[in-house]
């Protein structure tokens, strides 16, 4: 009887059409709502993955990676002198003003490492030297900042994205380029600038105190977790591992912007979408087949099969709308890609997630159908 | 669901004092005021009577369908009050065949598999279905057309596939309601002629409700009803007599 319950259903093309298309809808807004809203939150914690440091110590009001809120110099010292540290290194933060090659200002996201050992430095350089930090008024940039920058010298001129060699001012002092990075894109969107510590304090505006966060490491055989408790327990600075400072500002965001609001929004509505057409389309699909069930149950079909016919139908358009729904996301991200840009982060968690909702709606949907035809008197097959 | 064989009783269908109301209060109509009806095996049995005097609603209780409230019915001797509405419908299933008036074919389905419908609800192999439920249509004169839909048909074409649906699971009882009234009258000839031919068979009870007069005559016994009630049972000599005060 099964296949002829999907014969039933295919062979009322409109309205298969219909939920193929209500459910596919549902599920393209849910999984793409999802991985927007995903991909948001990872550019959130972007700039820890850039930095590459097992613990991080803030000042200790600092809730969240993208926030900064100036250390003293003698904190580093302090946090090295920590058992179970086995080096700190300082790291300066800033956004900047930095010149473009036509002359416009952009803001940089400049970045100043321990001029030692570099920690902190870029995942992958492109060209260029990173050692070559250490000379003066050196810096590395990333291909943002090398696009931004590198606008066109004169009306017409095509762009150029800077090169190592090139030449540009940060806060109206020079910066000789010496080599392209690649990064993640952070949440601000600034482009990258490293430099040396001690450079950055040039490029940067005076202030009393110009420390942003010391980045650390625990000694062999001790976790950063230990690490962490023991350097603030005993420094009184927020100490964090990277799992724990993504989740302090994954909960910040939800905290203190609309954004996941929105987000959860859009994708509730794509639920409530999705129950409205099917369910809708579903009912008046059962409606019209009334007196086909009813002459089925007068010839002997239980509610039982009968049941199993209509979530089998309501099953089959949910997994179609699902996998079309789901696969127009995945092409849409094949499609921003490249450009980056809007942020787009599709786990597998999430395609389970919207599989779920999908799997309730048709529930729903052929749950209205199996209590009308529960009902349904098979007697009602002799009333003309 | 097997049957006990009743050599004692060889009545297919009996009914004995079925009362069967509609509605409640002053809304409260009695459909079946008490009806004795009783049905032989081998017969082709016809239920005539005014409209509204309740045959489509001692069909009803007769195959099953609808519950009643007061009286006995027993179907080849198992009594139905004594079984769960389930097992009633598993009953239905294995040995009762529906003609409706409006025919009531999937119409998204072909002819193959309307016809096999009831043989895949007794748990027939689809294979299998289809090949008897082909057998069928070719019987009800539809060989070649197996793969049509219902819509292609004309309204007679469609009874035949009613018909060959009906009898395709060998049910030991035929149920129609006005089979012929959604036909013209040489259609409705033809589909009577058939049921006389196809559907009547030895351990078989045929039960047909019409209102067309001109059918009495393929009646083995014939029931008239009155008022919820049963009025008369014709057959042999005083069937003629009948059959002919209403010609
Ligand atoms: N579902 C129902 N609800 C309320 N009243 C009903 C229902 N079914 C039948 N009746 C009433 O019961 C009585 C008998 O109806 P039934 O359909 O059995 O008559 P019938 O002999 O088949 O009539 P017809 O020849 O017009 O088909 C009628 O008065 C009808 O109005
Ligand atoms: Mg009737």
């Amino acid at each position: 009887m099964f296949h002829l319950a999907l014969r039933m259903l295919l062979g009322d093309r409109a309205k298969y059409i219909m939920l193929v298309g209500g459910l596919t809808f549902s599920a393209l807004l849910m999984t793409q709502q999802n991985a927007v809203f995903q991909g948001l939150l990872s550019w959130t914690t972007s700039h820890m993955r850039n930095m590459r440091a097992s613990i991080w110590v803030v000042e200790s009001r600092v809730e969240q990676v993208n926030e900064t809120k100036a250390l003293r110099d003698t904190d580093v010292n302090r946090v090295r002198s920590v058992s179970g540290v086995d080096f700190a290194m300082p790291l300066f933060q800033g956004v900047l003003k930095a010149r473009a090659t036509d002359g416009s200002e952009k803001l940089v996201q400049l970045i100043g490492l321990h001029a030692g050992t570099l920690f902190g430095r870029p995942t992958k350089m492109l060209q260029g030297d990173l050692e070559q930090l250490r000379m003066a008024n050196t810096v590395v940039i990333d291909e943002l900042a090398a696009e931004r920058l590198g606008q066109s010298p004169a009306p017409g001129a095509p762009p150029r994205p800077l090169q190592p060699g090139d030449v540009f001012e940060i806060n109206d002092r020079e910066a000789r380029v010496v080599g392209i990075c690649r990064t993640e894109r952070h949440f601000f969107g600034y482009p990258y600038v490293f430099t040396s510590y001690d450079q950055a304090l040039q490029f940067a505006p005076r202030q009393r105190k110009m420390l942003s966060m010391i980045l650390a490491e625990p000694k062999p055989g001790l976790t950063a977790a230990e690490v962490a408790r023991t350097i603030q327990a005993e420094t009184g600075l927020a100490a964090y591992t990277v799992p724990e400072f993504e989740r302090s500002t994954i909960n910040w965001i939800w905290k203190n912007t609309g954004i996941p609001f929105s987000f959860v929004t859009t994708i509730i509505l794509g639920f409530i979408v999705g129950v409205a057409i099917a369910g809708q389309t579903f009912y008046s699909f059962v409606l019209e087949n009334l007196r086909n069930l009813g002459a089925l149950k007068a010839m002997g079909a239980s509610n039982a099969l009968l049941s199993g016919m209509l979530l089998l139908q309501a099953y089959t358009v949910g997994l179609i709308g699902f996998g079309v729904g789901v696969g127009l996301t995945a092409a849409f991200g094949f499609a921003v890609a490249d450009k980056g840009q809007p942020p787009f982060l599709l786990q597998p968690d999430s395609v389970v997630r919207t599989l779920f909702a999908i799997l309730i709606i048709c529930t729903l949907s052929a749950l209205l159908g199996i209590r009308k035809v529960a009902r349904l008197e098979a007697a009602i097959v002799f009333r003309s | 669901m097997s049957l006990p064989s009743s050599p004692s009783d060889p009545a297919a269908v009996r009914l004995t004092g079925v009362v069967k109301a509609f509605g409640s209060g002053d809304a409260r109509t009695l459909a079946l005021k008490g009806a004795d009806f009783t049905a032989a095996q081998g017969e082709l049995h016809l239920l005539v009577g005014p409209s509204g005097c309740g045959k489509t609603t001692l069909l009803s209780v007769a195959a099953g369908t609808l519950e009643w409230d007061e009286g006995q019915v027993d179907l080849f001797g198992t009594r139905l009050n004594d079984l769960s509405p389930s097992s009633i419908t598993a009953f239905r299933r294995r040995h009762i065949g529906f003609i409706f008036q409006q025919f009531n074919l999937i119409t998204t389905l072909d002819l193959v598999e309307n016809v096999s419908v009831p043989l895949l609800l007794n748990g027939t192999r689809r294979r299998d279905a289809e090949d008897k439920a082909a057998a069928l249509l070719a019987r009800v004169g539809l060989a070649g057309r197996e793969r049509k839909r219902p819509s292609q048909l004309s309204g007679g074409q469609q009874q035949r596939v009613a018909i060959a649906r009906a009898l395709v699971h060998e049910p030991r009882l035929l149920i129609a309601d006005e089979p012929t009234s959604a036909l013209d009258r040489e259609t409705g000839h033809q589909i009577m002629d058939l049921l006389a031919t196809a559907a009547r068979s030895p351990g078989r009870s045929v039960i047909i409700v019409t209102h067309d007069p001109r059918t009495y005559s393929y009646a083995d016994r014939l029931t008239e009803m009155e008022d919820g009630r049963v009025a008369g049972v014709h057959h042999g000599p005083a069937l003629k007599d009948f059959i002919s005060i209403h010609h």
